[in-house]
């Protein structure tokens, strides 16, 4: 946005420029390659280890000329125990990011009308700093058969026995509800507040109702944040980690896919094998993403605050 | 749905959204609360609350569990890891926010990819490149990876606070004279303290929390103590959950108190709009 042109006497002398000023002029000085430290870092420790798991996960334990190159994948699509491993987190995962992003809308359309919105969203933060394990070791104790929960429940009569909540889907379940709605929410309210609050009295003014306003003004200008919310949020809770082993059946009905590339990686020490599940685990993300943001385009795509940017 | 607004439906609407407000608040304060008094009690078995309190859980987990190592490696990782990524990550935002250069926008997806890909999936095959370069297990191995998502953090968070600078300060600086070094230590680096203190205090957080990556890449002598946590949960049984707990609390503390002070120059919406400025 600096980039100052150099006066040029005529576009025939334009060789005659110095390199150095050519470059100045596309934006290239000494100032740009401060940029440089900084992308060799992510390019050696994230993008060369993702080519090298890559390459890795093509060159099988017994050798690629036995086995065959594709042998990893071969054994993922073969073997129950490993394939299973997708859909059971992707039955945890999107419901769990759909409830959620569902759920912030209506909360943040009110928190935006607040005053003092930063008591809530300070408690709101808290899970996300406390992070995963944390969680998990507060709802093992919570939900647990003597836990709270289930002690209000009887005393209330809601339920006549303890309702099992842990070990299972379900602890796993509300574990990341409770550890990433928060997140979900407080990345809606930051795109709700974006939008010009005049949009929405000018909408009023010409005789909307509350729904219709909702429907024809805010959602549309809101579904290209909702996308990249939904993206998120479903990156992480796809990614499950500590929850599924501490909260969850790590042997049964939560063994996530992470499970299967933890135990292949420090258990059997097969790092081939285990970089063929990340790159599985990648590609399933990766497929998911691209279809929620491909159905983005559907919407409108434009400014959402009238005027000021 | 036309003109006026039925004001009972509308009130009952915003009763519903609260209701639930306030149930997801008080489930997630009883269960902060249920690990502290766990950690505090005697004994606690299907009571509403345990018969007598003691502090005692907190010295045997202190000891069981070396916290006192612990806390060192932990503090020493966070600290080493806010300050690298700010070394890196403020010349790389100064430059990405005052120049157009051809291929600016694939270095902003490089640097926005380690953030939206989630650490489980690009741990593994970075912990296998540490271990092979034997790194891995080691402390500079847990720093080395913790910064490839928080030198990108700080870089995102930063350009638009540099944005804001105006260029011509810069401008009167390189007029009288000012090379690069000195136009940051002298010129940005005090305008932007606000920027650098917020991203830093943010990253700091984030490592003490960051469980996969430490998790993948940590040996015995490299475990940060949201790791020794997990693991003290995972082999629950063994020891008493009050020890456990204890050692939860320890841990809450030391994130809760670095939220505080970060939350005194961000805003928890900061926190995880992270990517905000950039689609």
């Amino acid at each position: 946005m600096t980039s100052q042109s150099i006066p040029v006497a005529g576009s025939g002398r334009h060789e005659r420029v110095p390199l150095r000023l050519r470059l100045a002029q596309r934006g290239i000085d000494g100032v740009t390659l401060l940029v440089l430290p900084a992308a060799l870092f992510i390019l050696l420790l994230f993008v060369y280890p993702f080519l090298y798991g890559m390459n890795l996960s093509v060159h099988p334990k017994g050798g690629a000329e036995t086995v065959g190159r594709f042998a990893n994948y071969a054994r993922f699509f073969s073997d129950s125990f490993l394939y299973d491993t997708i859909l059971t987190t992707l039955w945890l995962a999107l419901p769990v990011t759909i409830i959620n992003v569902v759920m912030s809308i209506p909360v943040a359309m009110r928190v935006r009308l607040m005053r003092r919105q930063r008591l809530l969203t300070t408690i709101l933060v808290l899970p996300v700093t406390l992070g995963a394990v944390l969680v998990a070791e507060g709802l093992l104790n919570y939900l647990g058969p003597q836990g709270w929960l289930n002690r209000t429940l009887i005393t209330f009569g809601l339920v006549s026995s303890p309702i099992r909540l842990v070990h299972n889907y379900w602890g796993v379940f509300i574990a990341l509800i409770i550890h990433s709605f928060p997140f979900t929410f407080l990345l809606t309210l930051s795109y709700v507040t974006g939008i010009d609050p005049s949009l929405e009295q000018a909408a009023s003014t010409l005789g909307a109702g509350p729904r219709a306003r909702f429907r024809h003004i805010i959602l549309p200008l809101l579904l290209p944040g909702l996308a990249i919310t939904f993206c998120l949020s479903f990156v992480q809770d796809f990614a499950v980690f500590p929850s599924a082993v501490l909260l969850g059946a790590p042997a049964g009905p939560t063994r996530v896919i992470s499970i299967a590339a933890y135990q292949a990686a420090f258990e059997e020490y097969d790092y081939s094998m285990a970089s063929a599940i990340a790159m599985i685990m990648g590609f399933v993300q990766l497929l998911i993403v691209v279809a929620v943001l491909t159905s983005r385009g559907l919407f409108y795509r434009g400014p959402a605050g009238g005027g000021k940017g | 749905m036309k003109g006026n607004e039925n004001p009972v439906l509308s009130r009952l609407w915003a009763y519903a959204i609260w209701a639930v407000v306030l149930f997801f608040v008080i489930n997630l304060f009883a269960m902060i609360a249920t690990v502290v008094v766990n950690s505090l009690s005697t004994r606690w078995l299907g009571t509403w609350l345990p018969p007598g309190f003691t502090t005692r859980w907190y010295f045997s987990a202190w000891k069981e569990f070396q916290l006192d190592d612990v806390l060192v490696v932990t503090f020493q990782i966070a600290a080493a890891v806010a300050f690298l990524s700010a070394l890196l990550g403020v010349p790389a935002a100064y430059a990405l926010a005052r120049r157009d250069f051809p291929g600016k926008k694939l270095v902003m997806l490089l640097f926005l990819l380690p953030l939206l890909v989630p650490p489980f999936t690009y741990g593994i095959p970075l912990a296998t490149v540490l271990y092979k370069s034997g790194l891995g297990g080691t402390m500079w191995g847990v720093i080395v990876a913790n910064l490839v998502p928080t030198v990108p953090f700080v870089v995102l968070v930063l350009i638009p606070f540099i944005e804001q600078i105006d260029p011509r300060v810069e401008a009167a600086a390189r007029v009288f004279g000012a090379g690069t070094v000195r136009l940051f230590i002298y010129v940005l680096v005090p305008l932007l303290t606000p920027g650098i203190l917020a991203a830093v205090l943010l990253v700091l957080m984030r490592t003490m929390a960051a469980f996969e990556l430490t998790f993948l890449t940590s040996g015995p002598g490299s475990q940060t103590l949201v790791v020794s946590l997990y693991y003290a949960v995972s082999a629950a049984g063994v020891r008493a959950g009050q020890s456990v707990d204890a050692m939860a609390v320890i841990y809450m503390l030391t994130t809760l108190i670095w939220l505080l002070i970060a939350l005194r120059f961000v805003n928890p919406t900061q926190i995880v709009a992270r990517a905000k400025q950039t689609h």
